[in-house]
């Protein structure tokens, strides 16, 4: 692409002919290869500790997957998101929040969700249709799924100017000092809602962390559908710093996360972090990605697998023994089950209820609605009996 | 040549979709995944790969910037046909059609035409999450500029999309996705269509009048039969255009009837239902042997699937209605 002189910078020289596994400036701390790697700004001394943690933790969600994919083969959920190949992002951005940090979901956050404490059962409820999440969004400062693509990320950032108001923000005191994170995807980067949040965000230097894992498609789009450049870069055009990280790279995505929340915390305003990774599965269990995608780019992408390259790093370095495998397969078995078991159990909505949940004052309208309703339902089980 | 054959609701928009590219090169699809995968419902299956990039247009994921571009181009002399891939995501795009899509030929002074069709898959029953099973017909009927119609089968579907194309004014098209692969219809690509903003009696009957459009006609067809069982003739209208109202075959209907039930799954509360009570008695009042009684939807949002069923006016529900309406 050549542009006319006084036009600035030609695009194909600045941001390079390919981006190709996430081109030049991704942020990598383990190697598809499970090598270990070093970044002069964004590292961290993890423990073994920690390490078996963030392993354990990915584990984990991958079950949480792939138990909610098979309910729904089973018939038991209308459809599930699966966030295969995905883990790694967000168990990073995860575990790098603190407990005051308030999270912003699109409706694939199952990792963000359990490091956040929640019951993955909980997760299943929007799936199953009984409810439309059945969390109390304050309670572990995880919002509720959001399916409208992109509407959340103006909430985070509101959320984030009420946190300024607090006088929660840049206290220097670490265990007060808060900040929010928004997370969406590469397709949802394309509406207004995500742009006016950036330039909200950009003008009050509101403490937010815009978290996007470009998996590279929304349902059949691919990522040069919603950009002609490297997404991350975008940010400065918004007057806020971006960053990408390889989404796969569990330990780079939380040091990198990390680091943006602090940034946050510390008074310094929004920035942006791309995690480049992969959507493995379908988008959803209705979806049918042979119709649009190469197998080709699976498997070149299979071979980057989040999970699999923490785990080569573990036994390369002597972090793990047989023992804890064991005893997390016995873990992840156990959730499999509860899963599965609770989700059969969960209970249906009744239909009366709905009518209380319209309003937290109900009206009188409603009220003769319900109460129709509630005669008209009895007059069947009458009829029945 | 007379070519008949069996087809679903979503093969009858396919078809017409073709056609009317077919016909007039400035017709462009428009919308979140409509090219490669051929929609979510595949309505624009195999459209791309026979018209092209250029006129099957898998757009950025931003219903307002679809719906504005598409204004462009209506400005440019293309006729845009935009695919919102589920009635829920309609409202990002609603600022550029109820502002600007419904009102450009009014500002122009009629020196501007806006020939843009909106395709909507709409309504519930197919066990969805939240915002996937929306009837937003109301907000659209009510803003001035705008033409309304909703299609019910898949012949409708075949020709109905084609006249809505063809039509120099904005259309907002409803499709019951509910219906999409459920029932086979035969469609003679050679009859000649009925027009496009027209209501039609689906079942003629004498005792009272049964007003459905998109979803419910299916449930208010089953009604009448059902109501036949016990010696009770139900007229069933299909209204198909809900912007503007085709009101002579009902007016005509009613004033036979004496009696009249409308349902939509749409919230009763300022509804269709609404303004066609109002024009019924308006017009009929001294025919009418019982108030104009509606069924639909409570004014709660749509809730969590499993209950759907209960929510949806259902064959139950419109039949208690019609009993009401005798019961005077
Ligand atoms: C406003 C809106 N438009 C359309 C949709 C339908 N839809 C659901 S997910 C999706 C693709 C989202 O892609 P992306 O933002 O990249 O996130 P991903 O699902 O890949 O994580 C679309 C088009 C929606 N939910 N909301």
């Amino acid at each position: 692409m050549t542009e006319p002189a006084g036009f600035g910078p030609d695009l194909a020289e600045v941001f390079g002919p390919s981006q190709q596994d996430g081109g030049p400036n991704l942020v990598q701390l383990l190697t598809p290869e499970g090598e270990r790697v070093h970044h002069p700004e964004f590292d961290h001394d993890f423990s073994a500790e920690e390490l078996r943690g963030l392993y354990r933790d990915m584990v984990l969600t991958r079950r949480i997957d792939v138990e909610a994919t098979a309910l729904q083969r089973h018939g038991e959920l209308g459809i599930w998101a699966q966030l295969l190949g995905q883990e790694a992002a967000q168990i990073g951005a995860g575990r790098a929040l603190s407990p005051q940090d308030y999270v912003f979901p699109t409706y694939r956050e199952h990792g963000v969700a359990y490091c956040r404490g929640l019951d993955p059962l909980k997760l299943l409820g929007l799936f199953r249709g009984v409810d439309q999440g059945s969390w109390d969004p304050n309670e572990a400062n995880f919002g509720l799924y959001t399916i409208v693509i992109g509407a959340q990320t103006l909430h985070a950032t509101g959320y984030a100017m009420g946190l300024q108001r607090d006088g929660v923000v840049g206290t220097g005191d670490p265990e007060r000092d808060a900040a929010v994170i928004a997370h969406f995807g590469d397709g949802a980067s394309s509406q207004g809602d995500v742009n006016e949040a950036f330039i909200f965000a950009a003008s009050y230097n509101a403490p937010v962390v815009f978290f996007c894992q470009n998996n590279q498609w929304a349902i059949s789009e691919p990522i040069e559908r919603q950009t002609r450049i490297p997404l991350h870069q975008r940010a400065l055009g918004f007057g806020f710093p971006g960053i990408r990280v390889d989404g796969n790279d569990v330990l780079a995505t939380y040091a990198v996360t990390k680091a943006a929340l602090q940034r946050a915390r510390e008074g310094n305003g929004p920035s942006f972090v791309e995690a480049y990774t992969y959507r493995m599965g379908a988008h959803t269990t209705t979806d049918d990605p042979t119709r649009y995608r190469l197998n080709d780019e699976l498997e070149h992408w299979k071979l980057k697998d989040p999970i699999e390259r923490l785990k080569v790093y573990l036994r390369r370095n002597g972090l793990v023994d047989q023992e804890f495998f064991d005893s997390l397969d016995a873990e992840a078995k156990e959730l499999g089950a509860h899963l599965r078991e609770g989700c059969k159990a969960l209970p249906d909505p009744k239909p009366l209820d709905q009518f209380g949940y319209v309003f937290s004052e109900m009206t009188e309208e409603l009220e003769a609605q319900r109460d129709g309703f509630a005669a008209y339902l009895e007059s069947f089980e009458g009829a029945h009996s | 040549m007379s070519s008949s054959q069996k087809i679903t609701l979503a093969k009858g928009l396919n078809m017409g979709l073709r056609k009317a590219m077919e016909d007039d090169d400035k017709v462009l699809l428009m919308g979140e995944d409509v090219g490669k995968l051929g929609g979510v419902f595949r309505i624009t299956d195999g459209l791309q790969k026979d018209f092209g990039e250029d006129r099957v247009i898998d757009s950025p994921l931003a219903e307002s910037g679809i719906v504005g571009t598409a204004v462009g181009m209506a400005l440019r002399g293309y006729r845009p046909v935009v695919e919102i891939q589920f009635d829920g995501f309609v409202y990002p795009a609603y600022d550029q059609i109820v502002c600007q899509v419904a009102k450009y030929t009014f500002r122009s002074q009629g020196k501007v035409k806006m020939p843009i069709v909106i395709r909507i898959p709409f309504g519930g029953g197919i066990g969805a999450v939240e915002h996937h099973s929306e009837s937003p017909e109301a907000q659209f009927a009510h803003t001035p500029g705008l033409k309304v119609v909703a299609c019910s089968n898949p012949v409708d579907g075949y020709w109905m999309i084609q006249q809505a194309i063809a039509h120099d004014d904005p259309v907002i098209f409803l499709e019951p996705k509910r219906q999409y692969h459920a029932d086979k219809a035969e469609l003679d690509e050679s009859a000649t269509p009925e027009p496009l903003f027209t209501s039609r009696v689906v079942r003629p009957g004498s005792d009272a009048t049964l007003l459905a459009y998109g979803p419910t006609v299916k449930t208010a067809l089953k009604c009448a039969e059902a109501a036949a069982e016990e010696g009770r003739q139900l007229e069933v209208i299909d209204l198909r255009t809900l912007s503007p109202l085709d009101m002579a075959p009902v007016l005509e209907s009613v004033r036979r009837t004496g009696r009249c039930v409308v349902t939509h799954e749409a919230h009763v509360n300022l509804g269709m239902g609404a303004e066609l009570a109002a024009r019924i008695t308006e017009e009929c009042f001294y025919s009418l042997e019982a108030p104009v009684l509606r069924v639909g939807a409570f004014d709660t949002p749509y809730p969590p699937s499993r209950i759907e069923e209960e929510y949806l006016p259902d064959l139950d529900r419109v039949l208690d209605a019609v009993d009401r309406t005798f019961a005077y």
